[in-house]
């Protein structure tokens, strides 16, 4: 078995700072992390792989420093690394994103074998968009299967695939051939720690690292800024509320003189609720 | 996973081990560097100076690449009582040379890079990984580690510690003691935020000019203890810190004293605006020369703030620990070279070279100031009675200048007496010669 | 879109392109019209569409054109998320019934979204950011090879009649406005909960166009073996509360979390918390609010013991009414509450909780009195 996982190399949204002036992101000492959605692919992908044999391979689409994310997943455990790196997928968005890692995915599966299953994470913390994982689906003609909870089973042999996927007010139960794209939901596993043979067989390894060329991208037109049919006009700080919280007074007050100043504050700024909570309130 | 056995492993990343683990693989040892954090750096309070000239010995060009933030052309040292400062300052613009000799770094910037180096020397680094403790064979020979990562002990010559002031592995093994927390600071730092312009035009520089300050005084609330300023591209680190065993004694806080520093009216305005975004405690090992344990033994050898290499007058740690950290591992490469085992009689030659060179004979010149810096008053009354002088001296009010004078030294005499003057002007000389 | 913003910083290498003008090849010319996709599962309309009817409504109201929604669900089963459709302000609605659309399933959706795409040509496709949304609009715009902006919390049109679909970006550090160039339809999926439900119009109507699809059962692959719906007393309905009671690291411990339920209890509210007490086991996943969990928009939000991290903020940033109970003056959620109480919220949460619920008592049997 081939499972394939798509991983990004990710700044730490936490520690972003905007310049006050310029408006522009400060990366200055923000660091970066494998996309935390991406871990609960990834331990999906090694769950499987341990209980079914067969190879993980972690794939990304990212600047040279990327290799990063790359090793640490061979630190958890996957069996080899593939960074596609070029200036030419320098400003991609979504489409031109999901163009580069399906060519990249078919120059893998050329390489170790077509996948099984192809897993992504639901988003990125910086993208944000969930949109790359569908994308790599239709681009590849494969099935996709979004916000999946649980894999039910796993029929290597009927090559049939039954999961749980979030949706709306409940759970959906699907089931569908092989191959087929899997976004993990958040929350549905625990990454593993990898063992110290893992460590070391990692900090050996060389992540492989692919140009457009050596991964067959030629039509260079669909990729990067020149491929992306969005553009970002404009970049700006939220603007910031005008004043700060007006703050109920608690020096020398008991906690129910507190609590009424501030039933007498909520009730002065929204009126009518009151009324209301009497109505759906449900003690009454 | 089969045996693996190393000639050396090094645990910690920091610039001790970092130094260690480069010039080992550079001189073609097999090396296995483990560090705890997520990444090199990820441990390490941010925000620090570098001195150039350890670094150079190591890594010639570092210039080129290291992420260095900016280079140090002012020095300021203040005096500080409640409300005032009083200083020196020393700008020159010498220090606008081509290889300039201080900069300002963010350690986790910093300390990845390094770690860069290593990897690319052909050293094995493996990050999020805690050596648990050391393993020894039945002569009590240290062969190896584990580590919180199951799998087995993974075996070396020799193992390096280089795991920073806590030596919690060394202490584990019974190698050494833990430091005293009379001879360890704990220091808390933040890091504000604020656009390189206005860095540049509140601290009068331009382009990558840096400005240094270091003060003592009040701020410590009479604890034996230093407050720092270094700006760095865009932001500002600011921290205080003091030995453990006063915080203990006082009951204070690190956090409280950071706050009444920052709120402090010189100090205030040059954070005003600014977005705070790290704030991080850290020790500093501050005992000295008379605070140096036990440095090697069969197996094992210790560099760095393990070794409790800090020179606390200058401030200097990181360069003491790259020194270290080469030195040990350039006895170990010429070891080995010659085949030689790497036992305590063997390795005593790591402590011989330590003497030679200015690491020990730093720390062993101020031996004696830790104990003389142990005096409430250098933290509280001097800097009151210099600043009520200063303002006697500067205020212009009609009284005569002899007058002036002789109220000046009246309230030095006054506050402390002849004794305790003497008594503290020839304490501090002797510690300083 | 708020012109008095700070002046843009150029995106990455994309100065020339971003004032780069639009200028549409002519086979692009004929997509008139805003659609909004109507997300119709199991009989009911998830609130987002009625959301985007009404931003849909301005956008078409400044291009002059129509305002259409498209329906897609079983036969026989449309007909009242069609009427709503008009009561909420389209005035074309396409539809389609098919067997295969009674369930919502990507590979179907797809084909038909498409399909209607191609054939009637909209200049603008908006659906919302829920979990069919964001799986259906990524398959569309990669099978029509156009521009898709995810997560929009604002949509405009701009001089020249294009979409500007503003999203914060960086974990809602920055926002960015991103727009489509020289491809149609111009895609965006929008958060729910940032725009409010238009007026309904009882009785409005409008034009319906059906259209059939061909959509045979065993040529799709995926099947749906059950639903299994959230048992109801456990389902939160956080998006869309009126008054929200939350709490973070600052309860201490899960133990005093419970102070929060009581409060949202007394006051018939939805409670949820922080995102570290999910990783504590505290709350479940559902609970969470913030960036990558619920966005509220209530009109009273309490929260007790949240430090107000960007994450949360932008999630509960839409409140009308914000009361931020914390013990540090300085915690970055007194920058966008409305008002603010600096005390140890495991004791003020009992007391406001006894409180309301003496007022509310006192209220309730003074109604009942009138
Ligand atoms: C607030 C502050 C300001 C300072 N400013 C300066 C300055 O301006 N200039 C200067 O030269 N020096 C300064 N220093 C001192 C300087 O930081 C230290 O001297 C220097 O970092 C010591 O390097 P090291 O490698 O010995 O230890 P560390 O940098 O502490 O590195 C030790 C490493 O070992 C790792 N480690 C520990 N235990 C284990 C384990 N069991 N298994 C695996 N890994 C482990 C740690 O995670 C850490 O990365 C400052 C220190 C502080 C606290
Ligand atoms: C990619 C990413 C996504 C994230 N998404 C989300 C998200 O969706 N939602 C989310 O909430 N977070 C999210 N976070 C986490 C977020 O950054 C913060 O870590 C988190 O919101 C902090 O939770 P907290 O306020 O409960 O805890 P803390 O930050 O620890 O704050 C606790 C607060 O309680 C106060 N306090 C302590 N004791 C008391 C007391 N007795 N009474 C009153 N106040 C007290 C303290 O002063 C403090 O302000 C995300 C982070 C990342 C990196
Ligand atoms: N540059 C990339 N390289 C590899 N995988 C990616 C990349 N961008 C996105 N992905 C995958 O697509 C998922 C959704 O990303 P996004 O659409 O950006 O929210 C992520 O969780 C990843 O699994």
């Amino acid at each position: 078995m081939h499972i394939i996982v798509c991983i990004k190399q990710v700044p730490d949204s936490a520690q972003i700072r905007v310049h006050p002036v310029t408006n522009t992101i400060m990366r200055q000492g923000v660091p970066t992390i494998i996309n935390p959605y991406d871990l609960f692919a990834l331990e999906e992908a090694l769950r499987l792989r341990d209980e079914h044999g067969g190879e993980v391979t972690c794939v990304t689409m990212g600047p040279p420093m990327a290799d990063n994310a790359l090793r640490k997943c061979l630190t958890y455990g996957a069996d080899r690394a593939v960074l596609l790196t070029d200036r030419f997928f320098a400003g991609s968005d979504t489409l031109a994103t999901s163009y580069a890692l399906a060519l990249l995915i078919k120059k893998v599966a050329e390489n170790w074998g077509e996948p099984d299953l192809i897993f992504c994470g639901k988003q990125t913390i910086d993208g944000d968009t969930a949109q790359v994982g569908p994308g790599i689906a239709k681009r590849l003609k494969l099935l996709q299967l979004t916000y999946v909870a649980k894999i039910e089973e796993f029929d290597l042999e009927k090559r049939e695939i039954t999961i749980h996927r979030r949706a709306e007010g409940g759970i959906q139960v699907l089931k569908t051939k092989l191959p087929c794209l899997v976004t993990m939901l958040e929350g549905t596993n625990e990454m593993r720690r990898g063992t110290m043979g893992d460590a070391l067989r990692a900090a050996r390894s060389e992540i492989i690292t692919w140009n457009a060329a050596a991964a067959g991208i030629t039509e260079l037109a669909l990729c990067g800024l020149k491929g992306s049919p969005t553009i970002v006009k404009k970049v700006y700080a939220p603007s910031p509320r005008a004043e700060k919280a007006y703050q109920i007074e608690v020096e020398d007050k008991s906690v129910d003189q507190i609590c009424e100043a501030l039933i007498g504050e909520v009730t002065k700024r929204q009126p009518g609720l009151e009324k209301d909570l009497v109505k759906t309130s449900s003690d009454y | 996973m089969a045996d693996e056995k190393f000639d050396v492993i090094v645990v910690g990343a920091g610039p001790s081990g970092n130094a260690c683990a480069l010039t080992l693989a550079q001189r073609g040892l097999s090396v296995l560097q483990l560090e705890r954090g997520e990444y090199p750096g990820s441990k390490n309070v941010q925000g620090a100076i570098l001195y150039a000239n350890a670094l150079e010995k190591l890594i010639p060009d570092f210039r080129e690449d290291a992420p260095l933030e900016r280079h140090i052309i002012e020095q300021r040292i203040w005096m500080m009582d409640d409300r005032s400062y009083c200083g020196a300052h020393y700008r020159s613009d010498d220090f606008n040379e081509e290889q300039p000799n201080r900069y300002t770094i963010i350690r986790a910037q910093f300390d990845k890079w390094f770690s860069r180096r290593v990897v690319a020397a052909g050293a094995l680094v493996i990050c999020e990984t805690t050596v648990t403790e050391l393993a020894r064979d039945g002569n009590g020979k240290v062969i190896g580690v584990n580590t919180d990562r199951s799998g087995s002990t993974i075996y070396a010559d020799l193992v390096v510690l280089a795991e920073g002031v806590s030596g919690l592995v060394g202490a584990r093994a019974g190698l050494r003691s833990v430091p005293k927390p009379d001879t360890v600071a704990l220091a808390v730092k933040e890091m504000h935020f604020l656009p390189s312009e206005t860095i540049d035009a509140r601290f009068n520089l331009q382009g990558s000019e840096g400005v240094v300050i270091e003060t003592a005084g009040t701020i410590t609330k009479g604890m034996t203890g230093t407050g720092f300023i270094y700006t760095n591209k865009e932001s500002i680190s600011i921290g205080i810190g003091c030995l453990i065993s006063d915080f203990t004694e006082n009951q204070e806080t690190p956090y409280g004293l950071l706050e009444a520093f920052k709120q402090h009216p010189s100090v205030k305005p040059l954070l005003a605006g600014s977005e705070v975004k790290e704030y991080a405690a850290h020790m500093i090992p501050e005992g000295g020369y008379k605070a140096i344990p036990q440095l090697f033994g069969d197996g094992w050898l210790i560099v760095g703030d393990a070794g409790q290499f800090v020179n606390a007058v200058h401030r200097e740690g990181s360069n003491l620990a790259m020194t270290t950290g080469r030195i040990a591992a350039e006895t170990i490469a010429d070891l080995k070279a010659n085949g030689w085992a790497m036992n305590a009689s063997n390795l005593s030659t790591y402590k011989a070279r330590l003497d030679e060179s200015f690491v020990m004979k730093d720390l062993k010149k101020y031996r004696n100031l830790p104990n003389v810096m142990h005096n409430k008053h250098l933290f509280t009354t001097y800097p009151q009675l210099l600043s009520n002088a200063a303002q006697t001296w500067f205020r212009v009010d009609g009284v005569d200048k002899k007058s002036k004078e002789n109220a000046i030294v009246k309230s030095f005499f006054k506050t402390r007496k002849v004794r305790g003057l003497l008594g503290d002007v020839i304490g501090m000389a002797r510690a300083w010669r | 879109m708020n012109d008095k913003a700070p002046a843009p910083a150029a995106p990455a290498a994309g100065g020339t392109r971003a004032s780069a003008k639009k200028e549409l090849p002519d086979h692009l010319k004929s997509y008139k019209h805003v659609w909004v996709l109507v997300e119709l599962e199991r009989g009911v309309v998830h609130p987002v569409s009625w959301e985007l009817m009404g931003e849909g409504r301005k956008l078409a109201d400044q291009l002059k054109v129509d305002l259409c929604g498209v329906v897609l669900g079983p036969p026989g089963g449309t007909e009242k998320a069609v009427a709503d459709c008009f009561g909420y302000g389209a005035d074309v609605c396409y539809v389609v019934e098919h067997e295969a659309l009674s369930e919502y399933r990507n590979e179907p959706y797809t084909v038909v979204a498409t399909e209607l795409v191609n054939k009637f040509q909209p200049e603008i496709l908006l659906l919302g950011a829920t979990n069919l949304g964001r799986d259906l609009a990524g398959s569309v715009a990669t099978t029509l090879l156009t521009g898709l902006t995810a997560d929009c919390t604002e949509l405009a049109v701009d001089a020249d009649g294009s979409l500007a679909a503003t999203r914060p970006t960086f974990g809602g550090s920055l926002l960015c406005t991103i727009y489509t160039l020289n491809y149609r339809p111009q895609m965006a999926t929008m958060r729910p909960r940032v725009a409010a439900v238009p007026v309904y119009v009882p009785g409005r109507t409008g034009k319906i166009i059906r259209h059939e699809v061909s959509l045979p059962e065993e040529d799709i692959i995926t099947k749906i073996l059950a639903f299994l719906p959230d048992a109801t007393s456990n389902k939160s309905n956080l998006s869309y509360a009126d008054v929200v009671v939350a709490g973070g690291l600052g309860m201490q411990n899960g133990d005093n979390f419970q102070l929060v339920r009581n409060l949202a209890s007394v006051l018939g509210a939805e409670w949820g918390g922080s995102r570290p007490l999910v990783q504590k086991g505290w709350i479940t996943s559902d609970r969470q609010i913030g960036q990558t969990g619920k966005t509220i928009r209530p009109r009273l939000y309490i929260s007790a013991g949240i430090s107000g991290a960007i994450q949360h903020r932008v999630g509960v940033e839409g409140a009308d009414l914000i009361v931020a109970i914390n013990t540090d003056k300085n915690a970055p959620i007194f920058d966008f509450a409305h008002v603010g109480i600096i005390a140890d919220a495991t004791k003020v949460l009992p007391a406001l909780t006894e409180s309301f619920r003496r007022r509310l008592a006192a209220a309730s049997t003074l109604s009942a009195a009138e």
